[in-house]
């Protein structure tokens, strides 16, 4: 097992190092400077600009600077200026020193705010609809599977694969707009735009009303427009994986030792049949992440995917860059902590 | 869904692999009905210029936002501001183009998607995984580490990267580079170039990998060494004996995931690095249609209800497919 893990670790880091030589490379490969305005500057405040972020140095060098504001945690005891605070992990260790870490540059579009700054404040935002909306997934797609799978060619059956058919084939960029004009316009049950959670958030992203129904209301629609398409696969998965372990001998011997069919089920034959749908866990992240770019938009939420649509736009691309390696750190983190997971659930995993 | 177990005659014993799942395929209701919705499509999009009443494109800036009265019964929300106009089957959209137009044009581009992208998985990935699985040792290694790189990949960030870099990158290059030409022909195709290059590029390494699984198990059998035996070359052992029997499960995993690829398409034209305007894509009409819900539904909910039905159908479609060439994976994933 350790073996594995830190194989699994070190595979890690090499996809990171490769995402962020892409995504650096194509940051460069873009035309035009980051001080390009409409006005131009004078010269020697761009001369001045460039020295400042290092734009002056050879590529190789800015690239392992880069690579270094990014990955590399320090240790320093210089006092962090609000103005030039420009890193993401920003915590006083005591005395005078200071851990700082994950610097993703200045922001071309937005002069007052650095990557950073627009982290943290959208991050917040969309880490609390994404776990929502991966616990909407679960919710209605593990129970509906499981259903599914007990009572096999039933109409349970048909009912739960119905709408799963049906999750799969709505995409989110098609269920947002038609639950916002249901629920919000039509009906007028839940309010069409708007987050009801405001900073400052408990643990940098839980909201301080997570009880209260002004959270929920705004929190349900954007939620279940992510959560339905993927809890439709998880349904599905959920089921197949239940009907090929339900035939397994080891579920006979169970039922033939007099065990009660409810004890054969939850103790037996479910155990074993949910340990594939970890594996789909880590595609679920990825899903949760384009979906959430949808729905921030259509919902009007100030998250960091709608920010990063917004960026897009406006061809704002240390904010695409450090938006797109974040998430991807997020993402190949997770995956690797499926991976472990899953190995740890199934031994047979580790020896491959 | 309801799948009638199919009756299979004695003498059908004789019939090949894909004739015997075209008849399995034809007993499955669902399927026929995927279908079905399929084939009406390719001819909407096909005759989409004899089918729409207007042009996709011209503006008719008396009619912005213009809807049909009977649209206002559907839509009781859009009656305060409705200006009404016959002029549009289903109205017109913000800067008045047709919306009926816009939606059968739309069609081209989600089924355009729906066939490049198995193309390139098929094509790429299976020329890939048989090489790499032919050969196997060092050559397979190597292979199949840059593929298991490539995996590890968020699919849909890199996409957006590729496609935030052609956007900018290419679009400003100078005449005479291959840059220049790539721009010129994604404009002449309205974006959809860059929209199959992005797809393309992450959507090969699938079939890679199960074409070389396939592979490593069949290279082994007796069929093989008797093709050897009898003389044949490595490239007619892989084209001839090989890729007939790794064809099956690859065809049933690209066309699984044509739903996959036309909600791709969608979410890229909807965040803006999709078509340009003004080619009409679902994706990019629910997008404008979106930031006018409250007012004008029908703008979005239309171009919605066209996606969603393309990919119901081509899940239907794919499910009775999978269920026709290879019986054994009925209800899986």
């Amino acid at each position: 097992m350790g073996r594995y893990v830190i194989r699994r670790l070190l595979w890690m880091l090499l996809v990171l190092f490769v995402i962020s030589l892409i995504t650096f490379a194509m940051e460069h490969a873009v035309p035009g400077g980051p001080f390009d305005r409409e006005k131009k500057l004078p010269a020697e405040i761009i001369a001045n600009l460039e020295e400042r972020y290092h734009l002056d140095e050879p590529y190789w060098k800015q690239y392992a600077l880069y690579l270094y504001d990014v990955l590399v945690p320090r240790i320093t005891t210089e006092k962090p200026l609000s103005m030039m605070d420009e890193t993401m992990v920003n915590i006083k260790l005591g005395g005078k020193y200071y851990l700082r870490w994950m610097n993703f540059g200045p922001s071309y579009s937005s002069r007052s705010r650095t990557v950073n700054d627009i982290i943290r404040e959208q991050l917040p935002v969309s880490l609390q609809l994404g776990l929502l909306s991966m616990a909407v997934a679960l919710a209605i797609g593990l129970p509906m599977g499981i259903l599914a799978a007990l009572k096999q060619n039933t109409i349970w059956d048909y009912l739960g694969m119905g709408v799963a058919i049906f999750g799969v084939s709505v995409p989110v960029v098609a269920m947002g707009p038609v639950l916002v004009w249901i629920f919000g316009v039509a009906l007028k049950w839940l309010p069409p735009t708007g987050w009801g959670a405001r900073p400052p958030y408990l643990f940098f992203f839980v909201p301080r009303d997570l009880f209260t129904w002004n959270f929920w209301r705004y929190a349900l629609m954007p939620a279940f427009a992510v959560g339905t398409g993927f809890s439709a696969i998880i349904a599905r998965l959920t089921r197949a994986s239940l009907l090929q372990v339900i035939h397994e001998d080891y579920i006979r011997t169970a039922r033939a030792k007099g065990l009660s069919e409810r004890v054969v089920t939850t103790r037996h034959a479910l155990r074993n049949a949910l340990i594939p749908v970890v594996t789909i866990l880590g595609p679920m992240f990825a899903a949760v992440l384009t979906g959430l770019f949808v729905v921030e938009q259509v919902f009007g939420i100030p998250g960091l995917g709608r920010y990063f649509i917004t960026s897009i736009t406006n061809r704002d691309y240390p904010v695409i860059m450090g938006t797109i390696l974040l998430y991807a750190i997020f993402l190949v983190i997770a995956n690797v902590l499926v991976d472990i997971t899953y190995a740890w659930l199934d031994p047979r995993i580790r020896y491959e | 869904m309801a799948v009638s177990e199919a009756v299979v005659p004695v003498r059908r014993r004789t019939a090949s692999l894909w004739a015997d799942a075209l008849f399995r395929l034809t007993r499955n209701k669902a399927s026929v009905f995927g279908g079905s919705l399929v084939i009406l499509l390719v001819l909407t999009a096909v005759f989409a210029a004899q089918l729409s009443p207007y042009s996709y494109s011209d503006q008719d800036r008396e009619q912005t936002d213009a809807v049909p009265s009977w649209m206002t019964a559907l839509f009781p929300t859009i009656k305060p501001y409705a200006k009404l106009s016959g002029q549009f089957p289903l109205g017109a959209d913000y800067v008045g183009r047709d919306l009926l137009s816009r939606l059968i044009y739309g069609a081209q581009i989600s089924l355009s998607v729906a066939l490049a992208g198995p193309l390139i998985a098929l094509f790429v990935g299976t020329v890939y995984g048989l090489i790499s699985g032919f050969f196997s040792g060092r050559v397979d290694n190597l292979m199949m580490r840059l593929v298991d790189i490539m995996y590890a990949f968020p699919t849909m960030l890199l996409i957006i990267l590729m496609m935030a870099f052609f956007r900018s990158a290419f679009s400003e290059s100078e005449p005479g580079t291959f840059a220049y030409l790539m721009n010129a022909i994604d404009r002449r195709f309205g974006g959809m170039l860059f929209i199959f290059v992005g797809i393309g590029i992450t959507a090969w390494m699938g079939t890679a990998r199960l074409a070389r699984g396939q592979v490593l198990s069949l290279r082994e059998q007796e069929f093989t060494l008797a093709a050897r035996a009898m003389g044949a070359g490595n490239g007619r052992i892989i084209f001839r004996h090989l890729l007939p029997n790794v064809l099956g499960p690859l065809v049933i995993t690209v066309t699984l995931a044509i739903p996959g690829y036309i909600a791709t398409e969608a979410f890229l034209s909807f965040i803006g690095l999709g078509v340009n305007p003004p080619t009409p894509s679902w994706g990019s009409m629910i997008a404008d249609g979106a930031q006018a819900i409250r007012t004008y539904p029908h703008q979005a909910i239309l171009p919605a209800l066209a996606l969603s039905i393309t990919m119901f159908a081509f899940n239907f479609l794919g499910d009775g497919l999978r269920d026709a060439l290879d019986p054994r994976l009925r209800g899986t994933q």
